[in-house]
């Protein structure tokens, strides 16, 4: 559990740490709450030359509401998120997530950033900012661009970000009238990685027919998984169990898990199933309730 | 006259250990820290089975801070290449020629910082050449298998046969019987997970020619006559301290390859060395538990009433049989396994077997396989109950051990001292609402909803042991207590025995207080250091409260009976006209002319009879006459979530008969977390090797221990039924909840299901195999 060697430069503004990623290249890693990549180089399953530490970066640990959007910074922590009124008042959702990752130690340092831009399908917050239709803004030596967050999963641990570039902010629709989202995560225990996991976001119309569903999937694909089949047959239908089932159905089918430790590919399906079934029906009385 | 309150047996004493811990300032064997210290770190097979070709140290060697690169062929020439194991067996050091298994040790390197050392492990280069592992014991048993151990004279992977009980009469039961029933379960490898890991600290000090190691020991004694046997130093000029241990459970019984590498650096280098192993080499490479393939069968009246067991286990032990059982037991204690039914006969037999894993099996808090032994027989009743039609709670007042049959011959030839079965699964039928249980379960299932109601009424066998049978590499199972008393009133104790978290800081002294009505916070306990303590066999198997607990109740009575003398001087009577009451000697009639062990303790230093000699101290090795037999019933209530195949346990009652307690809270605290540690095993713990013999479980992300979310509120009861031969009628508790609870669990798994044709579910109980199971009962969501 010793990690190897490495370099150790601290920037303290968001353009000294993009300079110094250009200057490392591939051979640097960006240090923010460091959950996953620490443990990963004890293992010496990472062997970053160069860590550049993005935490005294000023400005990027703000959560707020403006222009109709949620701004989370990129450097917020996850316990943070889960404390704060405006995130539990109005996106219990996220609340949801930021409560199942890990454990409280980590989740002290954890950050929402890191937690995307990590790229591990295994991670909480990527299926659920899928359900949200969140967007992620990167900073790079050109300046700020955003990237859809349909855009930014490339594969296992590959994101849509350059080497030089840095997470800065997650942006989220403001919640619809009628709306609600529920995370639900099954885990062998807590601080496991997700067996499977469903984000499901719902809006109704005055009529209480489905006007927007969102679904992401946990751990069950290369990559965090939309369940967009799922989401179309939600839309324009009354909600019910039967249609959730369905709904929940189709999700499953979208999963394309492998059999590990936490069970063969058939059962995480199952699991996959089950999740999104629980998690549409309180995402329904969430957005019946508001 | 001391005004303190003694609070000697029964009261619920603080843990005076406690403090030091929950302020940071326990000492384990990485807080040791010597002038000079070089780090030691290993290099590990990764391959289960494999020819060693080559081993290049020099690239190791030629980075700067490397001190030494340590191989096998260096210690055969020390004569160390292969150490004893305590059962008879042999145990490689460091291998000279292959490696049969995962994680085994292949070299070490020492170096000037723990960070150096780590990233010359890389620089070894190692070249092997694969070869088919064996894994699977039953393989391993067929002709032309590949030989885990062709160091050994006898070509087979068969290790030994062990039997236990009559077999004949057994036999011709079976024949008879009206209704047999057979169940093959696997308890798989498990691990004792000890938050604190294996290391040492080795220093040799030249100036006075003495071997001082500081080790994470439950034994220290032991190794302290092993590493003289083994090294050939004399036994005074080695002194093992065991400092704060955190936790044992029986991982620390065994000596690993680690410390003797550890040592035989410190003494070629001639500076302190530090081997401190992290949580994977830990998980990996030290010894396991369990693994237990069994085969075991009832027979039965029709009325539900048992006559005979019948058992055959293969045992699958690893690469080396490293357990850490008595001599004359390779399965430990596991003939236990007629449990708390009296029936006429029975027959048990275990294979031991050699395969490609990591050695052992230890006792994970379990008195040397008694875990295993009540879980067959918790199971099988179960079984039976259910071939039947019969209620669990039913077939089990039926077959029980009376009260007035004790002290009991059990049919593999046990001597159960005391018991009371049926009293104590009374209460605790009546404490959780048991026929109220069924009514709701029918209520469910009727709605299709699945709960299940488990119960477990355990017998164990702790307190090893009477030496005409126990014994270790050939040291008798006693063990030992010394107290001094002080001029001024306060004493301090020694103990054969090692605390790792059981409180003997508290307990100990509590006896003391108990038996010289001297105030428990004004007693000293001491262990864990083989130059102060007196000889001992250590904590394992329950054995501290049965054994040197005894030993530290006959010691203060010794003490007492000269603190007579001493009074009957001081109060000019003869010592027959006092008697020893409310914690004084009092003269009989005039129970207002007395002396309390505080006036007598400096009389003792100050004015004591002619002819008497001075001082306050004793000492007893306690050769227990028997074993101890502590019981409980418990009961256990699930839910099934049929959308994941989760099983939440939604009450669980554990009634604990230890026989007296010596503190209640300990004892409570002991229950709580033993019956954690029965809930893992039940549905979250199992070491998995993938089919090369890869460790595929050695992280806690993947080994999955439960946590205080995981764990449901536990609620705890007891009766007492004292022990007939123990001096104060204890029996000893750290174990009963851990064998205790995985059949309780495991039972009421299988009555949620019991209906649907389920009569057997193998642990662990994971979520993913009960959901295919239910699957396969077409009750899956």
């Amino acid at each position: 559990m010793i990690p190897g060697p490495f370099s150790y430069r601290r920037a303290t503004s968001i353009e000294e740490a993009i300079a110094l990623l250009q200057q490392y290249g591939g051979d640097a890693k960006v240090l923010s709450g460091g959950q996953s990549l620490i443990p990963m180089m004890k293992f010496r399953l990472a062997e970053p030359a160069v860590i550049v530490d993005i935490n005294r970066v000023p400005g990027l640990d703000t959560i707020e509401e403006r222009n109709g959007l949620l701004s989370i910074g990129g450097l917020v922590r996850e316990t943070t998120l889960e404390r704060s009124p405006l995130i539990r008042q109005r996106y219990p959702i996220i609340a949801d997530t930021a409560e199942v990752i890990a454990d409280p130690l980590v989740r002290n340092l954890a950050t929402v950033g890191g937690n995307l831009a990590h790229g591990d399908p295994a991670n909480d917050h990527p299926a659920t900012m899928l359900a949200l239709r969140a967007e992620v803004v990167a900073r790079g030596p050109s300046g700020e661009r955003v990237i859809s967050i349909d855009d930014f999963f490339v594969d296992t641990f590959t994101t849509a970000l350059a080497p030089d570039e840095i997470l800065t902010e997650i942006r989220v629709p403001a919640p619809p009238p009628r709306s609600g989202g529920a995370y639900m995560k099954f885990e062998r225990k807590v601080g496991d990685y997700a067996v499977a996991a469903a984000a499901a976001f719902l809006a109704l119309d005055e009529a209480r027919k489905i006007v927007r569903a969102g679904i992401g999937l946990t751990n069950v694909s290369y990559k965090p998984l939309r369940a967009e089949a799922a989401e179309n047959a939600l839309l324009g239908q009354a909600p019910s169990d039967e249609l959730f089932r369905a709904a929940a159905e189709l999700a499953a089918q979208a999963a394309d898990p492998t059999s590990d430790l936490r069970g063969p590919a058939e059962y995480k399906r199952a699991v996959a199933r089950t999740m999104t079934f629980r998690a549409l029906q309180k995402a329904l009385s969430r957005a019946q309730a508001a | 006259m001391t005004t303190t309150p003694i609070r000697g047996l029964g009261h619920p004493v603080k843990r005076k250990e406690d403090p030091r811990f929950i302020r940071g300032k326990g000492t384990y064997v990485d807080d040791v820290k010597l002038p000079g210290m070089l780090y030691l770190d290993i290099v590990r097979s990764p391959y289960a089975h494999a020819r060693i070709k080559r081993i290049d140290t020099s690239k190791a060697l030629a980075m700067p801070g490397v001190v030494d690169v340590i191989t096998g062929a260096e210690l055969e020439k020390a004569g160390l290449a292969w150490m004893p194991t305590l059962m008879s067996d042999r145990q490689m050091v460091l291998p000279t020629e292959r490696v049969v298994y995962y994680a085994q040790e292949v070299a070490a390197v020492v170096a000037t910082d723990r960070y150096t050392a780590a990233d010359a492990v890389l620089a070894v280069e190692v070249e092997y050449e694969p070869l088919t592992p064996v894994l699977d014991p039953f393989k391993a048993l067929e002709p032309g298998a590949p030989l885990v151990r062709p160091d050994r004279e006898q070509k087979t992977n068969h290790i030994w046969h062990w039997e236990a009980g009559d077999k004949e009469k057994t036999d011709r039961i079976f024949q008879e019987a009206e209704v047999v029933v057979s169940q093959d379960l696997y308890i798989p490898r498990i691990h004792v997970c000890s938050i604190e890991t294996c290391g040492c600290v080795v220093n040799y000090d030249r100036a006075i020619d003495k071997l001082t190691i500081w080790m994470t020991s439950q034994a220290p004694h032991a190794h302290r006559t092993v590493f003289s046997l083994v090294s050939g130093i004399p036994e005074h000029k080695i002194r093992i301290i065991s400092p704060d241990i955190g936790g044992g459970f029986g991982g620390k019984v065994p000596v690993y390859p680690g410390y003797v590498i550890a040592t035989y650096a410190a003494l070629k280098l001639g500076k302190p060395i530090k081997w401190i192993e992290d949580r994977s080499e830990n998980l990996q490479a030290d010894s396991f538990a369990r693994d237990y393939h069994i085969h075991a069968e009832l027979a039965a009246t029709r009325d539900g009433k048992i006559r005979a067991m019948r058992v055959h286990t293969v045992a699958d032990h690893g690469a080396f049989d490293a357990a850490a059982n008595p001599s004359k037991f390779p399965a430990g204690l596991f003939s236990v396994c007629t449990g708390s039914y009296d029936m006429e006969a029975a027959h048990v037999a275990v294979d031991g077997v050699y395969t490609n894993k990591p050695p052992g099996g230890v006792a994970y808090r379990c008195s040397f396989r008694v875990t295993e032994a009540v879980h067959t027989i918790e199971r099988m009743v179960d079984v039976l109950a259910d071939e039947l039609g019969m209620d669990p709670a039913e077939i089990r007042f039926k077959n029980f051990i009376r009260p007035e049959q004790f002290p009991y011959k059990s049919p593999t030839g046990w001597e159960y001292d005391s018991g009371n079965y049926p009293a104590t699964l009374q209460k605790a039928l009546d404490a959780i609402g048991y026929q109220e249980l069924r009514r709701e379960q029918a209520e469910r299932r009727a709605r299709g909803e699945l709960m299940g109601i488990g119960i477990s009424t355990f017998t164990e066998i702790v307190g090893a042991g009477p030496s005409h049978t126990f014994d270790i590499l050939g040291i008798k199972m006693f063990d030992s207590a010394e107290i001094r008393v002080h001029p001024t009133g306060s004493a301090i104790v020694r103990i054969g025995v090692q605390t790792q978290g059981q409180g003997h800081e508290t307990t100990f002294a509590q006896i003391v207080a108990e038996e010289l009505g001297l105030p428990v916070e004004n007693i000293l306990v001491e262990h864990g250091d083989t130059d102060t303590a007196p000889y001992g066999l250590g904590t394992y198997a329950s054995r501290s409260t049965p054994v040197a607990g005894a030993a530290t109740a006959v010691a203060a009575r010794k003490i007492r009976e000269k603190a007579r003398l001493i009074a009957a001087h001081l109060l000019e009577v003869s010592p027959d006209d006092l008697e020893w009451r409310d914690y004084a000697f009092r003269v009989k009639g005039s129970p207002d002319r007395f002396k309390t062990m505080q006036e007598i303790a400096f009389a003792a230093y100050t004015n004591f009879p002619l002819g008497l000699e001075g001082g306050l101290e004793a000492v007893c090795y306690y050769d227990p006459p028997n074993m101890t037999f502590p019981f409980g019933a418990y009961v256990c209530v699930v839910d099934i979530d049929r959308g994941t195949g989760q099983v939440k346990v939604r009450e669980f009652l554990a009634v604990d008969d230890c026989g007296t307690i010596i503190n209640p809270m300990i004892v409570e605290g002991q229950i709580h977390g033993g019956l954690t540690m029965g809930l893992a095993p039940a549905l979250f713990e199992e070491i998995v090797y993938d089919d090369n013999g890869t460790m595929l479980t050695g992280t806690f992300m993947d080994y999955l221990l439960p946590t205080a979310v995981e764990t449901p509120h536990w609620k705890t009861d007891k009766t007492v039924t004292p022990s007939p031969h123990h001096p104060l009628g204890a029996k000893g508790v750290g174990e009963s909840p851990t064998i205790g609870a995985p059949p309780a669990i495991v039972n009421a798994v299988v009555d949620a299901l019991s209906h649907l044709g389920v009569r057997h579910i193998d642990i662990p109980i994971t979520p993913a195999k009960l959901y295919q199971l239910l699957v396969e009962k077409g009750v899956a969501e």
